[in-house]
């Protein structure tokens, strides 16, 4: 006998003591699935018997049932339930979570019970206690669908419970196998000639019948359409819309799910009181013209919409009114109502028409959803959902979306078909799409990256970037990306230097090499549009774009912000259609280093200087005097005057980075990385093609860009590698800060490894800004310096940059893409040392 | 880093009896973070110098002490750690012995004690008030941060130049106390052993010196039990009792919570939220408040918020169990923060990038939508009565006129679907109006 269990179900066993439910639940189910009293009763008491626990046993097993329940598994629950009230909890459990209550009754002959019961020597209670059960078991039978169970399936007697056979039954919303590609298309109301048109534009070649009427369409590639519906109400034609509509369900070139309108006219047409408004009379009207059989059927395709479908894996659901993700291929009359009707607050807004609960702005779900239900002006991404309800009977358009290439696709309603309550333009006041929430950044984190796989962020971290990023950062609508940290090559073992371009080659084992010149100045990220239109549109946020810090701060206010965009805008001229974009974010160097750090400069740099310059003078007099006294001062005397050297060199060192700006004067961009614009990403761009690009912007605002220096290196050639020893050397003696070594190629996989992007290689005397004045003294302890827990940094942060910038191009949700750049600056809390 | 303390008594060459330090030789210690070396630049019948020159080691000295930089001016400029150094080099000419000639100890000689380089924190008179009432004559020359760029003027550091006639171990004493008094910070760990050292260095000087106060304080890094317990020992050795100090008027941080306290009362609130608690002071006032029943505290600061715990952990558990606090931002929204009857936001939305009011006004009135919210901020217009040029706070990201504050509320009500009205918060001028500026905002939804 084979028992029908839907795959989203809470199996409740009910039979009396000694009726072979655990043995049952067993030989059917998995051990993880089934959730036993008498097991409860022994993790809370140690005594699978101690009936005296079973309160707290039957709490704990609640709760576990509930958390399964909530991930949408099947779960059994083994225990007498012979007594409504135990049933009764379980049947709220179940409703809870939007699963379905089955009840399975193991129904044995009072004897069979009290037989097996006095084999078990635990079991120690008498057979009036079998006797009680069974009798309860069998006053129950009768009402046990009236109790909630969806589904009762009785078994008497041994033979029939051995006998028995579990069949996991897909939902009827469980479409998870159909793949696509989908034309999910928004509300028709009764529009029949814009569907057509529409259908059309989509590449449907429409059947027609010997009256010319469109009774079917398919789509040469297969394709299918997907209606979200209220195909009904309102419009001119809804007969003409229902028999084009039920032809390509019938056919298999089309689904439709449930729209309230359906819903309605199917109890009008079912002879059920209803008030006839809303466009339900046109309807009513228009199908009293066609043939009873024809209203027949239209009452039957009516009746077999469901309210929902999960497509494509999970990764489509598509519902009349949206779907909150827990709803998602759940079945109750809860998530019936939620996908017909939507949830409304409770309030009315000023035309009388319910205020919705606004479920797209907290949808946090990886399914796409796809709905219609409230007019909207334009269709548009609300995290991962979208409202395809353009208003075409209301003389807006008809919309179709085409899953999974997320292209619009529209016609124009031919006339305002039906006078709208309140007007359909009614923007989002604040943008609610772009809202965060505190769950989104908060807690320990595990952020996918594609580059690296998981990378954890402790809660703490997050913590720690909470308070940076709500007081100082730019708007998360601009922070849509942080740089990663970048480690130094290998220190260099011997000689007077700790770092060296050998290492830095040789850490690349064999890749060909591009050497950037490093600019001493602050890492800046800059977003830039294309015009004043394009931050609301694109980034929900008004303005030109950003220019911010590697931790998120802004480097200037207001308006110097906007004169600087203003200037790369005009440099990037040529980029917009080269690209095809009309926004651009560039990874650079802001120079000079005092444009932003002056305040340490002044608090620290300077005041090394300015303190040793005072003392050191004095001391050296002193020890000179003490030697000519003929005291035995000699070796104090040449340390000190080899302070003093050490002290004027760092004075050098500081002062060769600080140049006077004011506003944008002096200011100095030095871009070094296309790092994204609409669409796409440049990680697999090799360095060539992206300080090309910095060499163009430097040719069209030589002002403002400064290019940056630059040398290939053949690490397999000696004379290469030699060539770049030199140019290091060179360009370090002349004051340069040092170099960057990258893979040549950019991104870099070795296996399944990721290659570090980039390793910086300091200059001697730049490096007494890190190590301090006389660090050349020290450099054998120096040496012992630990790097890496700098370069797992690197590279964690490098994959989650990555990360932030697949989804910005992707177009996913704000809440997504600020997940992985708040990662970034979570993990900068991490202490590693500071002068790597 | 340098000292040197120069006489011209005659023989001056006795400084070396009085420092225990032999002028032809050159001697080496070894100190904490490197190498103290005593030797003399001039010593003749005339006049004869000491000079005590500290060797740091910077890696050494950054080690001591977790997450300071290898880039640091200590070892130049003299501060606490010439301090110790004098402490321990000169330890005995410090304490007054002088076992060859015992005379000469209880002699005041002519002495000028040169530092080429002091750390220095504050007014530009301090070093004079703090060595002039000693018999000191104080010549200070400020150091420029870089001649390179004039425009960043002075550094934080002086030449000093003391001229007097003195005891020599006065002198020591003097320098021993007062050089990380200028600085305002110390190398090491204040314990409360720094007390005992205090009042023993300075039990013959201090307790009648016009600035025992803040030399107190800044000896004992501001730990008040310490300052507090120095004061009294001092007060004992001079015979006077510390001052009380009576406040002149009530400060415009406690009228400010009265008037929140008061305004929560007017809209007869019970769970109440305090958005940006900080340390928690106005936490603590409302848990007094039994009218309160349940009180969440938030903060973006987790350092805040650790110190609102402390505070709050020293209350009875009775009064403890209305009270909790949570990290949230006022820029993600906070499902949690739902509910309340009221939320506070004391001089906190004047801590938000303007640009961000819309999301604070999303978190607070759109999502946690209290039925009630007190807001205050400075009154801009009123500043210079406070003496104040710019912000009354570095992080203020702006201060608002009474239009101003009263646009924006207005805005933010309208959008959101509240009521407000506005009072002043302490003194208030006929033309600048109220110190500080309060709104209610109220809505009529359960």
């Amino acid at each position: 006998m084979d028992l029908t269990i839907p795959d989203m179900a809470l199996v409740v066993l009910i039979g009396a003591s000694g009726s072979g439910k655990s043995t049952f639940a067993r030989t059917r189910f998995a051990a993880t699935q089934v959730l036993s009293s008498d097991f409860f009763r022994g993790l809370v008491s140690d005594d699978e018997n101690d009936q005296g626990a079973s309160a707290e046993a039957f709490d704990a097993l609640h709760y576990i049932a509930g958390k399964r329940l909530r991930a949408g598994l099947v779960t059994v629950v083994d225990a007498t339930n012979t007594q409504p009230g135990p049933r009764a909890a379980l049947i709220r459990l179940a409703k809870e979570h939007n699963v379905l209550p089955v009840a399975v009754v193991l129904d044995l002959p009072e004897s069979v019970c009290v037989r097996r019961n006095a084999d078990r020597p635990d079991r120690d209670f008498g057979a009036h206690v079998v006797h009680r059960q069974v009798t309860e078991l069998r006053r129950s039978l009768r009402s046990l669908a009236k109790e909630g169970f969806r589904r009762v399936h009785v078994l008497r007697g041994e033979s029939e419970v051995d006998a028995a056979r579990i069949v996991v039954e897909p939902l009827r919303n469980d479409r998870r196998g159909e793949t696509g590609p989908f034309d999910v298309i928004g509300d028709v109301h009764g529009c029949r000639v814009e569907l057509e048109e529409l259908l059309g534009e989509l590449g449907y070649a429409i059947d027609r019948d010997e009256r010319g009427r469109a009774v079917g369409a398919a789509h040469p590639a297969g394709r299918r359409a997907v209606f979200v519906g209220d195909l009904v109400d309102r419009g001119p034609d809804t007969p003409g819309v229902l028999r084009l509509a039920m032809g390509m369900v019938e056919s298999g070139s089309a689904l439709a799910v449930s729209g309230n309108h359906e819903h309605k006219l199917l109890r009008a047409l079912r002879g059920k009181q209803v008030t006839v408004r809303h466009g339900l009379a046109e309807s009513l009207e228009q199908l009293a013209a066609e043939p009873p059989e024809f209203v027949e059927r239209a009452t039957a395709f009516c009746d077999s919409l469901i309210g929902h479908y999960v497509l494509d894996g999970g990764a489509l659901v598509v519902a009349h009114a949206g779907l909150p993700e827990e709803f998602h291929g759940r079945a109750s009359g809860r998530v019936r109502s939620f996908a017909l009707y939507g949830e409304t607050t409770g309030e009315t807004d000023e035309y009388g028409l319910p205020v919705r609960y606004p479920w797209a702005r907290d949808y946090r779900g990886r399914a796409m959803v796809l709905y219609g239900h409230t007019p909207v002006p334009d269709a548009e991404w609300v995290n991962s959902t979208m409202c395809l309800d353009t208003g075409c009977v209301f003389g807006g358009k008809l919309t179709a979306l085409r899953y999974p290439e997320r292209e619009l696709v529209s016609v124009a309603a031919h006339e305002v078909w039906y006078e709208p309550v309140r007007p359909l333009v009614a923007p989002l006041p604040d943008r609610e799409p772009t809202a965060l929430t505190l769950d989104d950044v908060m807690g320990r984190r595990v952020v996918q990256t594609w580059a690296q796989g998981a990378v954890t962020v402790r809660g703490e971290q997050s913590a720690a970037a909470l308070e940076v990023m709500s007081r100082f950062s730019v708007d998360p609508r601009w922070l849509v990306y942080l740089p990663p940290t970048m480690a130094p090559a290998e220190t260099h073992r011997d000689g007077d230097v700790l770092e060296h371009p050998r290492e830095a080659f040789a850490g690349f084992g064999s890749l060909p090499v591009l050497c950037e010149e490093k600019h001493m100045g602050s890492r800046a990220v800059v977003l830039v549009t294309r015009s004043a239109a394009v931050g609301p549109r694109r980034f929900a946020v008004e303005g030109d774009g950003a220019v911010y810090t590697r931790t998120g701060r802004p480097f200037f206010d207001e308006a110097t912000t906007a004169a600087l965009l203003h200037r790369v805008r005009a440099a990037v001229a040529d980029l917009w259609d080269e690209l095809d974009t009309d926004w651009l974010l560039l990874d650079a160097e802001l120079l000079p280093w005092s444009a932003k750090a002056m305040d340490l400069i002044t608090t620290r740099f300077a005041a090394v200087g300015a303190a040793a310059h005072a003392a050191l003078p004095a001391a050296l007099s002193a020890v000179g005097n003490a030697v000519d006294r003929g005291v035995p001062v000699g070796d104090l005397l040449s340390r000190t005057s080899a302070r003093l050297a050490n002290a004027s060199a760092f004075r050098d060192a500081y002062r060769r980075y600080c140049l006077p700006t004011a506003g944008l004067d002096g200011v100095r961009l030095a871009p070094f990385q296309v790092l994204a614009s609409e669409g796409t990403t440049y990680h697999d761009r090799p360095h060539t093609w992206h300080l090309a690009i910095a060499d163009r912007l430097h040719a069209a605002d030589p002002g403002l860009f400064t290019t940056t220096a630059r040398l290939e290196v053949d690490p397999t050639s000696a004379e290469s590698v030699a060539a770049g020893v030199a140019w290091w050397e060179s360009m370090t003696a002349a004051g340069g800060e040092g170099m960057v070594v990258k893979p040549a190629a950019n991104f870099v996989r070795t296996g399944r490894k990721l290659t570090l992007p980039g390793l910086k290689v300091r200059g001697p005397d730049y490096l007494r800004i890190v190590y301090g004045p006389d660090y050349p003294n020290h450099l054998s302890r120096l040496r012992d310096r630990k790097l890496g827990p700098k370069r797992s940094l690197a590279l964690r942060e490098y994959a989650l940059g990555l990360e932030a910038l697949d989804r910005l191009v992707k177009a996913e949700p704000l809440w997504r893409v600020h997940e992985a750049v708040f990662a970034v600056l979570a993990l900068e809390s991490e202490p590693v040392d500071p002068r790597l | 880093m340098l000292l040197t303390v120069s006489t011209t008594a005659r023989p001056a060459t006795d400084l070396g009896y009085l420092l225990f330090k032999h002028p032809d030789r050159a001697q080496s210690f070894a100190i904490a973070s490197g190498t103290a070396h005593v030797f003399y630049p001039q010593a003749d019948e005339s006049v004869c110098t000491a000079a005590l020159l500290l060797e740091v080691d910077p890696i050494t000295l950054a080690k001591s002490r977790p997450g300071s930089s290898y880039v640091d001016d200590r070892p130049y400029a003299s501060g606490s750690l010439m301090a110790v150094a004098i402490g321990s080099v000169f330890r005995t000419a410090m304490n007054g012995r002088c076992d060859a000639r015992p005379e000469l100890a209880e002699q005041a000689i002519p002495l000028v004690v040169h530092l080429p380089a002091v750390a220095h924190q504050g007014d530009a008179d301090l070093a004079e008030r703090l060595f002039a009432p000693l018999g000191w004559q104080v010549e200070t020359t400020p150091v420029p941060l870089d001649p390179a760029f004039p425009a960043w003027g002075d550094s934080r550091f002086l030449d000093l130049r003391l001229t007097g006639r003195l005891r020599l171990a006065d002198a020591l004493r003097h320098l021993y106390v007062l050089l990380p008094v200028l600085d305002d910070t110390k190398h090491y760990w204040v314990g409360e052993d720094e007390v005992a050292k205090l009042v023993r260095a300075g039990g013959d000087w201090l307790p009648g010196h016009p600035e025992r106060d803040l030399v107190s304080r800044r000896y004992l890094a501001h730990q008040r039990g310490y300052v507090r317990d120095a004061l009294t020992q001092l007060s004992e050795l001079d015979g006077t009792l510390p001052e009380e100090q009576a406040p002149s008027h009530r400060p415009l941080a406690a009228l400010r919570a009265e008037a929140v306290v008061a305004a929560l009362h007017e809209v007869g609130a019970r769970r109440v939220l305090d958005l940006g608690c900080g340390g928690g002071a106005l936490l603590e006032r409302l848990v007094a408040d039994t009218a309160f029943t349940e009180i969440l505290g938030t903060d973006v600061s987790a350092g805040a918020l650790d110190a609102a715990q402390r505070r709050l952990a020293k209350l009875p558990d009775r009064a403890r169990s209305r009270v909790s606090l949570r990290h949230s931002s006022l820029t993600y929204t906070d499902p949690e923060l739902a509910g309340f009857d009221a939320a506070v936001l004391m001089e906190v939305v004047e801590h938000v990038d303007p640009a961000r009011l819309p999301a604070l006004e999303r978190v607070v009135f759109g999502v946690a939508r209290p039925r009630h919210v007190v807001v205050t901020t400075p009154n801009v217009e009123y500043n210079p009565l406070l003496g104040q040029a710019e912000h009354r706070h570095p992080d203020h990201r702006f201060e608002w006129t009474r239009a101003q504050f009263q646009e924006w509320a207005g805005a933010v009500a309208a959008r959101t679907g509240y009521t407000v009205r506005f009072g002043p918060v302490g003194p208030v001028d006929p033309d600048l109006g109220p110190a500080t500026q309060l709104a209610v905002f109220s809505t009529e939804e359960a």
